[in-house]
């Protein structure tokens, strides 16, 4: 059985055909991929090295240097990112994330059991003027406090908080 | 603050974003001069005469980057925008893209109808979702509006433009890490040469600019290069190698100001003007400590040195890396710079990419030491051994293949050698644990 579905591999040859090299591909179908399982596990990187004609250690080499792809499990339903880099953290942002370890029993990297929630630190967001800065999916927060991050996450838990489309 | 905004003079107005208000300010007026009136050879010498320097963080001459292209080649040529904005303190690509995103559309079709590209690669992180919609909005409305693809306006030149998203690494806004990163590979800088211009994306003559510089292009094509070159910092009459800081450039002022912001003013402002007049001074009623130029890997000036002024060549004198991004991050007088080192050198140890030894290891030794000083357990020695790591790694001493290592050297650098008391004092006597 196809880990993939019919529709993220049409996407593929649409993508492929940006580039001169099936292989420059490789990112950009690998968040197609990700947008769609929520992770890129390993029997997916099989697949889209066979539709890549690439070895699959070509995908796992290149997918491996990127933080940004998991491939043990989906991450939760919402990404949650919290900047530490420097002008966050002079704004109180490592407290941030510490704030959220404490809150939802996890570490950085982790998954509520639930799977509503995964935790991430971010190594600066570009939001600086914003600190601290926190990104949840494709939606960026900027001024975060505890006030603001218990709302926030209230919304996720009660399954309330959308995505920005624009 | 007498200064008018030029690169942010669109960006107040309601749906800045969109193609018929970036038209109804002049918008793509300069693309249709250029592609009616001058050859790809007039807009490069155009810009070569502008003194335009790039304002990712190098500050090579962009006109001079683009004459390096080989002549008569029989292409393809391809371009690269340098969205990738991931030095710490730096954020005004991202709202140039956010709200103007068609000023730098502009410059890009510009600056490759310059170079002769017939493809260019947007390279945009993905920690700018808003960023990415918009922009890959106006491409559509570029497309549908002829400013994209076949014939351009009807001036004869085609241009595709594609948007591709990166996966978290700082390491893909070095140049060469970020061809690697397109062509689907893990972002490994090139040794160098042969530099891009030469052999670059897919082995081809590749030009890769960042997006200040080219609304740069569409502001110089618009305005001329003798008004670019009315701002700035003339040469240096002492140093033949300074060509010079022209024109405007937008600052990234965090940390602790009352005020932060994305601002633009004429290279040259210092430090100081930039925090009082634009961030409305230091937060709290507090005295600043010291401020990060231009993006963390510059490397920080103390608050006796806020006279600096903000060119490509000031910053140097005072002892930091350069002008850097213009990413500016003021600390104040309570911050500790033992947490600010620990801060940069946690940075570029997760931002190692690897590849060079001296910068894996050293970046990762820097931050055990500054682990270890932080939690009371340092030793003076540490200090000497950090400025030894600090004064070592990067291509600047010849140990690594690109600048990371040079990036995360100069915070070690400029902190240890302006705030050495505090660091012995902390490490004899640790406050705070």
């Amino acid at each position: 059985m196809n880990v993939l579905d019919a529709e993220t591999r049409e996407n593929i040859d649409t993508i492929a055909g940006r580039y001169p090299t099936r292989r420059a591909a490789v990112l950009p179908v690998l968040h197609a991929v990700n947008d769609r399982l929520g992770y890129v596990p390993t029997e997916a990187v099989v697949e889209l090295a066979e539709l890549l004609e690439l070895a699959p250690a070509d995908v796992q080499d290149t997918l491996s240097f990127y933080g940004f792809f998991k491939q043990d499990k989906p991450q939760g339903e919402y990404r949650v990112w919290v900047c530490r880099s420097l002008s966050c953290a002079a704004r109180g942002g490592e407290e941030l994330l510490e704030y959220l370890c404490e809150k939802l029993k996890i570490r950085p990297g982790e998954t509520t059991p639930d799977g509503r929630v995964t935790l991430e630190f971010a190594e600066c967001l570009g939001a600086c003027e914003a600190a601290p800065a926190v990104l949840v999916n494709d939606t960026l927060y900027g001024n975060m406090t505890r006030e603001k991050i218990d709302e926030l996450i209230r919304r996720v838990r009660a399954g309330t908080h959308h995505d920005a489309t624009e | 603050m007498t200064y008018d905004p030029v690169l942010l003079a669109n960006i107040d107005k309601k749906d800045s974003h969109t193609l018929p208000v970036y038209q109804s300010g002049g918008g793509y007026r300069g693309l249709r001069r250029a592609l009616e009136d001058m050859s790809p050879a007039d807009v490069v010498e155009l810009v070569k005469q502008s003194g335009l320097r790039g304002r990712g963080g190098a500050g090579f001459p962009t006109g001079a980057k683009w004459s390096f292209l080989p002549k008569n080649h029989p292409g393809p040529v391809y371009f690269c925008v340098n969205a990738d904005e991931s030095e710490p303190g730096t954020f005004v690509n991202r709202v140039q893209m956010e709200l103007d995103p068609h000023q730098v559309l502009e410059g890009t079709i510009i600056s490759c109808y310059a170079t002769g590209a017939s493809t260019a690669y947007i390279y945009l992180r993905h920690e700018y979702p808003l960023a990415r919609r918009r922009m890959q909005a106006a491409v559509g409305e570029c497309y549908a509006a002829g400013l994209l693809g076949e014939n351009i306006l009807g001036g004869g030149f085609s241009l595709d433009v594609h948007i591709h998203v990166g996966a978290g690494a700082y390491v893909c806004g070095e140049e060469t890490g970020l061809i690697e990163s397109i062509e689907g590979r893990r972002a490994w800088p090139r040794i160098k040469p042969p530099y891009p211009a030469v052999e670059g994306l897919f082995r081809k003559p590749t030009v890769v600019n960042n997006v200040e510089t080219l609304a740069c292009v569409k502001q110089i094509v618009d305005r001329g290069a003798d008004w670019f070159r009315s701002m700035g910092t003339p040469p240096d009459p002492n140093d033949p190698r300074d060509p010079g800081s022209f024109g405007p450039k937008l600052f990234g002022l965090s940390g602790h100001v009352n005020r932060p912001g994305c601002y633009e003013a004429p290279l040259g402002i210092t430090v100081r003007r930039l925090i009082d007049e634009y961030g409305g001074g230091v937060w709290k009623g507090r005295r600043a400590k010291a401020a990060i130029v231009g993006g963390l890997s510059t490397g920080l000036v103390t608050e006796a040195e806020f006279d600096t002024p903000l060119d490509f060549s000031a910053p140097i004198r005072a002892g930091c890396l350069g002008l850097g991004t213009g990413g500016v991050i003021v600390l104040d007088e309570t911050y500790s710079m033992i947490d600010f080192l620990h801060n940069s050198c946690r940075f570029f140890a997760h931002e190692s990419c690897g590849q060079c030894t001296p910068c894996r290891e050293g970046t990762q030794w820097a931050l055990e030491m500054l682990e270890r000083i932080r939690a009371g357990r340092g030793r003076l020695r540490d200090l000497d051994l950090l400025r030894e790591i600090g004064e070592t790694i990067g291509i600047m001493p010849g140990t690594t293949i690109c600048g990371l290592a040079d990036g995360a050297a100069w915070p070690i650098k400029t902190a240890l050698g302006k705030f050495r008391e505090e660091f012995e004092g902390y490490v004899k006597e640790p406050t705070t644990v």
